[in-house]
């Protein structure tokens, strides 16, 4: 891979948001504004079924379940769909590293992880990041409709960039645990593994595999925290200033 | 010294980004090139050799060549240029060298099974399968082509890349070679399963791929003369392999991939050799349709007939 690239770009920091300098026509932006409301109400559904679930039983045991076929078939998926769709139309331009990283990790945890090995469902770190991704989601989605109407009340943009202190955190904390918990099933069971001999001549270990994910959240966890501290000094430090970036 | 600069020609030269003053050459010939300012500019800031310098004449816009002359510049009696400092450059000899021999040594390790990879009792042992021995052969072949060719074929027309550039490189060729290497030899390989016949078919394509490539890159060489910068149309020669330029603009990376990596794959029956083969060839197709492109903007008669890489297809 030697061809000398001349200024590889850094995609722009922006989700499926638009850039104030650029907006998108009217039709691309009842698109936008249409998707984003769905996406919100979607995680308030999730949201209302978590606290339904958590009074009806008394307890945070087993809440996965309540909210397992919304969280799996509907929020994983969709956003992925969507975003390649916006992508392709190129109604928006979107951030293919930062957002595609966010979304392969929700599906990864969501299917790969939490889907796939059953005895991690009941445990609470899946509780702990659900309810992360769900705050997160219902601010950032609320933020994206307000900002695409143009009517974007302090309250949400002060959320959406204070709220991640804790959240981050705790979501990352959530998913770690709940890795580290399904790791001896997985060596058990040889789960998603591959071993030699076999005419392919490769083998997988999807045990070691899941190591290296965790240890990956050491150098790429900071570099999004800091991204969003940084932002929040942007967009709050000046409220004058419309958010422009992301 | 306006007066001087009317007659004498002088240069300003201003950082890029904070507009700082910092050079002022008032003994420059009106037929300078850029690339003797550069050595000029050189001379007073030692730490940017002119590698590493780019010169416009706008702060943000493209950067000039070397071969531009002053006097043919929209200049004024005092030129000013704008600076860039593109970072710590690597010669792009020093580069492909780098990253070829990577592949070649650790293959060969992997090959001999050097302690600390396979078990403890197969070190130093070779495989039983004579297809292992004759992929380190075709491997080895290729990597050491490279090798000559970069030393003795290539005319390259950037002498200088990013010096980060090299990091990324080796990382993936020395470790695609690693992965590779490390099944095929491993003690628990499976040959292929259409066994002599699989073999030789993609020995066959492997060889014809090695010796199109190899004279694609003679007929690229030998459009430029030495020591120059000169962009032609490639034409088919009387070579055979090189008719295929009357169908594809970059027909070495379709030598490279249709045929040396894909027969290696078949010769192998590996899964990592086929993902390696699939990766070079999406990163070849950027490179062809960009190279296709450039061809196209510069060239008007540019033949209208030839795709970037895959005839027809791609």
């Amino acid at each position: 891979m030697s061809a000398a690239a001349p200024g590889t770009s850094k995609a722009a920091h922006s989700d499926v948001a638009p850039k104030k300098k650029k907006g998108p026509g009217a039709l691309a932006t009842a698109y936008l504004v249409i998707y984003n409301v769905v996406m919100t109400a979607g995680w308030l559904v999730i949201a209302v079924g978590l606290v339904r679930a958590y009074l009806a039983r008394g307890s945070y045991h087993g809440l996965y379940y309540s909210i397992e076929k919304p969280l799996k078939n509907w929020y994983s998926f969709i956003p992925i769909y969507v975003r390649l769709l916006s992508r392709v139309s190129g109604i928006v331009p979107s951030s293919v590293v930062l957002t595609g990283f966010q979304v392969m990790s929700r599906v990864f945890l969501t299917w790969a992880v939490t889907h796939s090995v059953r005895e991690v469902q009941s445990e609470d770190s899946v509780l702990l990041f659900v309810t992360a991704w769900t705050v997160t989601e219902i601010i950032r989605y609320s933020f994206y409709t307000f900002s695409l109407l143009n009517h974007l009340p302090y309250l949400i943009k002060w959320a959406r960039y204070t709220f991640f202190i804790v959240l981050y955190p705790m979501g990352v904390t959530g998913e770690l645990l709940t890795i580290y918990a399904a790791l001896p099933y997985v060596q058990k069971t040889g789960l998603y593994s591959v071993t030699l001999p076999n005419k392919y001549n490769f083998s997988f270990d999807y045990y070691t595999f899941l190591i290296l994910i965790m240890i990956s959240y050491i150098p790429l966890f900071p570099q999004l925290y800091f991204h969003m501290i940084r932002q929040r000094k942007k967009v709050l430090g000046h409220v004058e200033d419309y958010s422009k970036v992301e | 010294v306006k007066t001087h600069c009317r007659i004498y020609g002088c240069v300003e030269i201003l950082d890029a980004k904070t507009k700082d003053k910092l050079c002022f050459l008032d003994k420059v010939e009106p037929n300078a090139t850029i690339g003797e300012i550069k050595s000029m500019f050189h001379k007073s800031h030692p730490q940017w050799y002119p590698a590493r310098q780019s010169i416009r004449l706008d702060p943000k816009g493209k950067s000039l060549k070397d071969e531009d002359v002053l006097q043919h510049l929209p200049v004024g009696t005092t030129a000013t240029f704008y600076f860039r400092d593109l970072g710590a450059q690597i010669s792009w000899v020093t580069v492909f060298l780098t990253e070829y021999t990577g592949p070649l040594v650790i293959y060969l390790m992997f090959y001999f099974r050097v302690p600390f990879i396979y078990a403890p009792k197969y070190d130093f042992t070779t495989s039983k399968h004579w297809v292992v021995h004759l992929a380190c052969m075709c491997h080895s072949f290729h990597y050491v082509k490279r090798l000559l060719e970069t030393l003795f074929v290539h005319r390259f027309s950037h002498g200088t890349m990013p010096l980060r550039n090299i990091f990324k490189n080796c990382t993936y060729y020395w470790g695609f070679a690693a992965w590779m290497a490390y099944y095929i030899n491993h003690p628990l390989y499976t040959p292929p399963i259409y066994g002599e016949q699989q073999i030789r078919l993609a020995l066959i394509i492997f060889l014809f791929c090695q010796i199109g490539n190899f004279s694609i890159h003679i007929a690229l060489r030998n459009l430029r003369p030495p020591g120059s910068k000169t962009r032609k149309i490639p034409y088919p020669t009387k070579n055979p392999f090189t008719w295929i330029f009357l169908l594809v603009s970059c027909p070495n990376y379709t030598y490279e991939v249709l045929g040396s990596w894909l027969g290696f794959t078949v010769m192998t029956q590996c899964l990592p050799v086929a993902f390696f083969t699939l990766v070079g060839f999406i990163q070849m197709t950027v490179w062809a349709k960009g190279k296709h492109r450039s061809y196209l903007k510069e060239f008007r008669d540019y033949p209208p007939l030839r795709s970037p890489i895959l005839p027809f297809i791609l």
